[in-house]
């Protein structure tokens, strides 16, 4: 029981990870109807902005205290993801408006190349660290409850108290504020909320910005725990059915499909994979996520899907 | 000007039904397979065919099927990379198991096992749409990507993990050079370029078509969308089967699971996305930019290094490749996003009522 239990908690703390990732894909795609693949590359590339600013900034500027140059090289890291986000819709999307999801689609997969192609020129490839003073040691938790207690990483509790204060955060400014407000709006209708004076391409500006933001975060806490190099782009990868299970639409969709999938990909992995030998982690997401879908084809929480004549 | 359909009268339904009814389109055609199968031989180095010539052709194959699925039946697939995975598996098991099947024959069983992995995969396609869909079929690339590299019976238990062929024949004939490889996957590649051909301008591409374009109104005048999706899923995927057959028996000749990863769906959708979708012609198209840009983007960057006195690194390169490939694409979609076979058509359409604009 014991045992089943720290696996049950290590998939959840996996699931708010993905789930972070996931709302990247889910903002942008409520936004501007964009499926955007490249959001792993954005994670990759905002990752090493962070690293190497982190790094950088010590050694130029002079300031010793880690903690403000962390601090630091997230703002300098956010604003390169803001002009990674007005480059993108002033050179991609502006041009590509009313085009079909497939052509989009490709599009980022084209900007996947690219931000991979730049981060790697400006920044370099080689595997940097980005330490921002997580702590590393396990902690022991219901040692009464069970013999020898449930063994849980600290270093994950804490990423899924940031993923937790950020979807927060993103619901509030969603809700309560004017441009949260129009993002909804556009989100909505694209053409209603033009017509009522909501710029959409500012509009879109700002949701990729938001979604660049959410990548950072992504990209710092997977970042710190993997290390930062060319593989983290593939957390898009891992994502992908987090998105699809919880609908493609929807921000608590991303976060519970994120814990459905981090919970049956654990479960499946420590009780299933010595039977098949072992590895099954993301093809039984993919599967899993599947299943979902053929019961409900527009995701757990996704609009539904009413096919016109 | 001499492109024209002036003057060539139908006089039978058999006339008026042919694959190309304009002649000049027969005899281009025909000039261009016959210039491939005699001309390009001639001229091409040996460098040249294995580096540029076969992939092209193997790919064109591959991104021919991927367009039958995509383009005609409006179904995205992003585990094309699986299916060419299981017809190459399927084909090597047969070419190892049974003692002196002949090459077409293996490659033919690794197409039919793909096409019954892709049915199998299609099935969700009844009833998930639309970008869903498209990740669902990831599934089906992850999930081959795992069982050709952890099942050890697939790779005939080599302690490797690597598959590989040796000592092709066909008929009789050695497939081992350069020029045996290139003429023999240009004859599979007419085969099944006429044969996908005539499906999409059959009654069966015309189903496709209608579910592509609209699938509830389909199913309302009578189109059957389980027949069309599944018939559309299987094709496919028997083509690009056979393909990955090829890829594996001809062009590699001894290969890991990586050789059919994910980025090798991704590279077939952008072919047929940049190719355009829905058009036989675009999947040539597409394969030729996307084989032969990268190639291109090696040569080129290091002698514009050159002139301006830059060395320029392999990791630089290997930058700027991925760089220059992806501004391109998003440039193409923006320019074009029907493809380079509408540039063609909207081409043949101004020689057609050249001098006048209309």
């Amino acid at each position: 029981m014991g045992f089943f239990l720290e696996t049950l908690i290590g998939g959840l703390m996996a699931g708010m990870l993905y789930s972070l990732v996931a709302l990247g894909f889910v903002l942008i795609y409520k936004a501007s109807g964009v499926f955007n693949f490249a959001q792993g590359a954005m994670v990759l590339f905002a990752a090493l902005a962070m690293a190497r600013f982190a790094e950088w900034i010590p050694a130029h500027a002079g300031i010793t205290s880690p903690v403000a140059a962390n601090l630091m090289a997230f703002v300098l890291a956010a604003a390169v993801m803001f002009i990674v986000a007005w480059v993108i819709e002033y050179l991609v999307l502006r041009h590509l408006v009313n085009q079909e999801g497939t052509t989009l689609l490709m599009a980022t997969l084209g900007i996947t190349y690219f931000l991979d192609g730049v981060g790697q020129s400006i920044f370099g490839s080689d595997i940097y660290k980005i330490d921002i003073g997580m702590p590393k040691e396990p902690l022991m938790a219901f040692e009464k409850a069970f013999d020898g207690g449930i063994l849980i990483n600290q270093e994950d509790l804490v990423a899924a108290a940031i993923a937790a204060v950020l979807v927060a955060g993103l619901s509030l400014f969603f809700q309560k504020t004017t441009t949260g407000r129009a993002l909804r709006a556009v989100a909505d209708d694209h053409q209603a909320a033009q017509s009522i004076g909501i710029p959409l391409n500012r509009i879109w500006v700002i949701v990729w910005c938001v979604a660049g933001i959410v990548a950072l975060v992504a990209g710092m806490i997977w970042g710190s725990k993997l290390g930062v190099q060319f593989s983290l782009s593939t957390v898009a990868l891992r994502a992908l059915p987090v998105v699809i299970l919880g609908g493609l639409t929807s921000v608590p969709g991303a976060i519970i499909g994120g814990l459905i999938i981090g919970v049956g990909e654990k479960l499946s992995e420590v009780f299933l994979g010595p039977y098949v030998g072992g590895g099954i982690e993301i093809w039984f997401a993919y599967v899993l996520a599947l299943g979902f879908l053929l019961v409900r084809p527009q995701g757990l929480f996704g609009e539904k899907i009413i096919d016109r004549v | 000007m001499f492109y024209r359909e002036n003057g060539q009268f139908k006089t039978s339904y058999k006339a008026d039904q042919q694959i190309f009814p304009i002649a000049q389109d027969r005899w281009g055609v025909l000039l261009i397979v016959a210039f491939a199968f005699f001309a390009v031989p001639l001229l091409a180095d040996e460098y040249m065919m294995r580096a540029i010539l076969i992939p092209f052709l193997i790919l064109s194959l591959a991104a021919l099927g991927v367009n039958i699925l995509v383009g005609y039946c409006g179904q995205i697939s992003l585990g094309s990379g699986a299916f060419m995975a299981v017809g190459a598996y399927a084909a090597f098991n047969c070419w190892v198991r049974l003692e002196g099947i002949p090459l077409i024959a293996a490659l033919l069983v690794g197409g039919f096992f793909a096409t019954l992995v892709g049915i199998f995969f299609g099935i969700p396609s009844l009833r998930v749409k639309g970008l869903y869909l498209s990740v669902a079929t990831l599934a089906a690339q992850f999930f081959c990507d795992w069982a050709f590299l952890r099942i050890k019976w697939f790779t005939n238990d080599s302690a490797s993990g690597t598959a590989s062929v040796a000592n092709l024949t066909a008929f009789g004939f050695d497939v081992v050079t350069p020029l045996q490889k290139y003429i023999f996957c240009l004859s599979v590649l007419v085969v099944f370029g006429v044969l996908a051909k005539n499906l999409v301008r059959g009654a069966i591409g015309r189903e496709w078509m209608a579910i592509r374009d609209m699938d509830v109104a389909a199913a309302v005048i009578g189109i059957r969308p389980m027949y069309a999706k599944l018939s559309a899923f299987a094709v496919s995927s028997f083509i690009v089967g056979v393909a990955g057959a090829l890829w594996a028996f001809i062009y590699l000749g001894s290969w890991e699971p990586a050789a059919f990863s994910v980025d090798r769906s991704f590279q077939l959708l952008f072919m047929v996305i940049l190719g355009g979708m829905g058009s036989i012609m675009g999947s040539f198209f597409g394969a030729a930019f996307i084989v032969i840009l990268p190639i291109a983007i090696n040569i080129v960057l290091p002698v514009i290094g050159s002139w301006v006195g830059v060395e320029v690194s392999t990791a630089a390169l290997t930058h700027a490749e991925q760089i220059i490939f992806g501004a391109l694409i998003v440039w193409f979609l923006i320019v074009e996003p029907h493809g380079l076979a509408k540039l063609w058509s909207v081409g043949k359409q101004k020689m057609r009522v050249w001098p006048f604009p209309h």
